[in-house]
């Protein structure tokens, strides 16, 4: 530029151009295309994997992690971790098994929901009232669920009931195309937590003390309270986690989703929302869950090995993170 | 003479062994630009954040419009209209601009969808946004788009807007154009001017000189944990308000005792 520079001068002229950055800081679009582009290569190169009973099958294998990956979205949007919220979820499977034994299905479902509630107000005090970082709060309470939770199942493994608690694995025909109740409710805690996060001056919160809590406190923001209920309502998250997990398999296993505090990490991570807090979105979590299993369904459909589908997924990670670098580099 | 709007007299803060305001006057009169400067550690800082509500001073007084106030937090100072400007550009990067002025004091829909649903009137909140952008002659184009996606200067105008939206008495600016160049801190200094023209009296703390005899009506000079002098621009030069800064000159008694 030559010339003294006019300090009056409003602003520079907006460029027309091509803005590979401004697109790129769309943060649906690429997993988006991500996920259509994983679906077109699949349908051509296999002949099973379009087919009705194959997708749903792909949403309903989804559900579990889908569901979990809503709540550790918020937190992450806090600028947080939740490491413990699988062991939350499988604690609440066994809560739920052994206690409706007892005192029946309703009660501990209630029982669950409470316990599972509890502990994300747990990993929220520990992170707000004593200033710890989420990553070794969650660290610390994923090690003591889990073996709290083996102590509680004693090594064994508790099969339910049909009825209310596997309520979310019945079938439902919506328009000809077969699903469980477990795929509605997935999608009904997206549609809340979108609601939630976009549309109230709660959600637009957790978004400021995720972007810049210094700033969030000059405007007034009760951050405590934010994150407080963050990880309140991740514990809740968990425990519908939980439901529709016995939904899905009807026995309460100790061991099962071991991995599920990474798998839900890399559904919101593929999905574009950032590891550093502050922007991203539950939307993009939905379509990174959906990317993972797509992925690893049409893999298998093509005969590819399981140990492959993890390289796949990884790789995926660190793309989606790199990407993610890259746009926060251009806006600083 | 008019009333002042804000004033304090004998304020008194101690931390321990230091007193960092040492029974310090302050007065800011309607519609001007009161600037506020003073040597590191002078206690500048600390007697802003006592007017702010930051900071509860030990003994003293502060009165609006000749009416004694407490604040207690800077809630209660906000409560009252005074709205302040901090230098280290307090924005969401992330979020959008109409978002950020409203941060904190979001506005709901009527009826039930913003009783039981607290849904957000973003129509509005853009709305009124855009109009208070406007009304400060910042060329933005949407009030949509991301706040990191403007320069340093249209950032620190974006948290002016918002402090001249919600600030209806009185506006603190602490070091607004330190961290910015020189175009943008230009702009800053229009926004200040455009903020008194509209009647409301600005304080601006600022160490840069030019910028304090470019804009300022007054200048109140803080030394030692008190109120040295208020000067007038017009009256005095550059070189003489910093030897009352560092206390090299000694000010006349009309200026000593708060100014004409």
């Amino acid at each position: 530029m030559s010339g003294p520079a006019d300090p009056t001068m409003p602003k520079a002229p907006a460029r027309q151009r091509f803005d590979l950055a401004g697109i790129l800081r769309q943060p649906l679009l690429g997993p988006l295309a991500a996920l259509i582009i994983a679906i077109i290569v699949f349908s051509l190169i296999t002949d099973t994997f379009l087919r009705p009973q194959n997708l749903s099958l792909i949403l309903q294998q989804s559900v579990v992690i889908g569901i979990l990956a809503v709540g550790q979205t918020m937190i992450i949007l806090t600028g947080g971790i939740d490491l413990s919220i699988g062991a939350i979820a499988v604690l609440g499977t066994i809560v739920m098994a052994k206690t409706a034994d007892a005192s029946g299905p309703v009660t501990a479902l209630l029982v669950a929901l409470i316990i599972c509630a509890l502990i994300g107000s747990v990993n929220g005090g520990l992170v707000t009232a004593l200033k710890l970082p989420p990553f070794i709060v969650t660290l610390g309470t994923f090690t003591i669920i889990y073996s709290a939770t083996q102590l509680l199942a004693g090594s064994a493994t508790y099969p339910v009931d049909k009825g209310p608690l596997t309520f979310l694995g019945n079938t439902i025909k919506i328009g000809g195309f077969t699903t469980t109740y477990g795929v509605v409710a997935m999608i009904l805690v997206y549609v809340f937590a979108w609601y939630a996060l976009s549309q109230t001056a709660g959600g637009r919160h957790v978004y400021a003390v995720g972007g810049s809590p210094e700033a969030s406190r000059l405007a007034g923001i009760k951050s405590g309270r934010v994150l407080m209920s963050v990880y309140l309502l991740a514990g809740i998250i968990a425990a519908i986690g939980a439901w529709a997990a016995l939904g899905r398999i009807p026995n309460a296993d100790p061991n099962a989703y071991q991995n599920a505090n990474l798998e839900t990490i890399t559904a919101v991570v593929i999905g574009g929302t950032s590891l550093f807090g502050g922007r991203g979105g539950v939307l993009g979590t939905l379509v990174g869950t959906l990317i993972v299993g797509v992925l690893r369904n049409g893999l298998t459909q093509a005969g590819v090995d399981n140990l492959y589908q993890n390289i796949a997924t990884g790789v995926l990670v660190i793309l989606a993170v790199t990407l993610d670098q890259l746009a926060r580099r251009r806006s600083q | 003479m008019t009333a002042p709007v804000l004033e304090a007299h004998g304020l008194v803060k101690r931390y321990g062994s230091v007193t960092a305001i040492n029974g310090a006057d302050f007065e800011l009169r309607p519609a001007e630009v009161l600037a506020v400067i003073g040597d590191n550690g002078a206690g500048k800082s600390s007697l802003i954040k006592a007017l702010a509500g930051a900071v509860v001073p030990d003994a003293g007084q502060i009165l609006m419009d000749g009416q004694p106030v407490v604040f207690h937090n800077t809630r209660d100072a906000r409560a009252q209209g005074i709205e302040t400007v901090y230098q280290d550009l307090a924005v969401i990067p992330a979020l959008d601009i109409a978002t950020n002025v409203f941060l904190g004091r979001e506005l709901k829909r009527k009826g039930i969808l913003g009783s039981v649903f607290r849904r957000l009137d973003m129509p509005e909140m853009r709305t009124q946004a855009a109009g208070h952008l406007a009304d400060l002659k910042i060329g933005i184009k949407s009030v949509t788009q991301a706040v990191e996606t403007l320069s340093g200067g249209q950032r620190q105008g974006v948290a002016v807007v918002r402090s001249a939206a919600f600030g209806r008495r009185v506006i603190i600016m602490d070091e607004p154009t330190a961290a910015l160049g020189v175009r943008e801190s230009g702009m800053v200094v229009d926004l200040i001017r455009q903020i008194r023209d509209r009647g409301i009296p600005v304080v601006l703390i600022s160490h840069d000189m030019p910028h304090v005899f470019e804009v300022a009506d007054r200048i109140h000079v803080h030394r030692l944990g008190k109120r040295a002098a208020v000067v007038r621009p017009t009256e005095r030069s550059m070189s003489d308000v910093v030897a009352l800064m560092t206390g090299a000159a000694e000010p006349t008694d009309v200026e000593r005792s708060g100014g004409s």
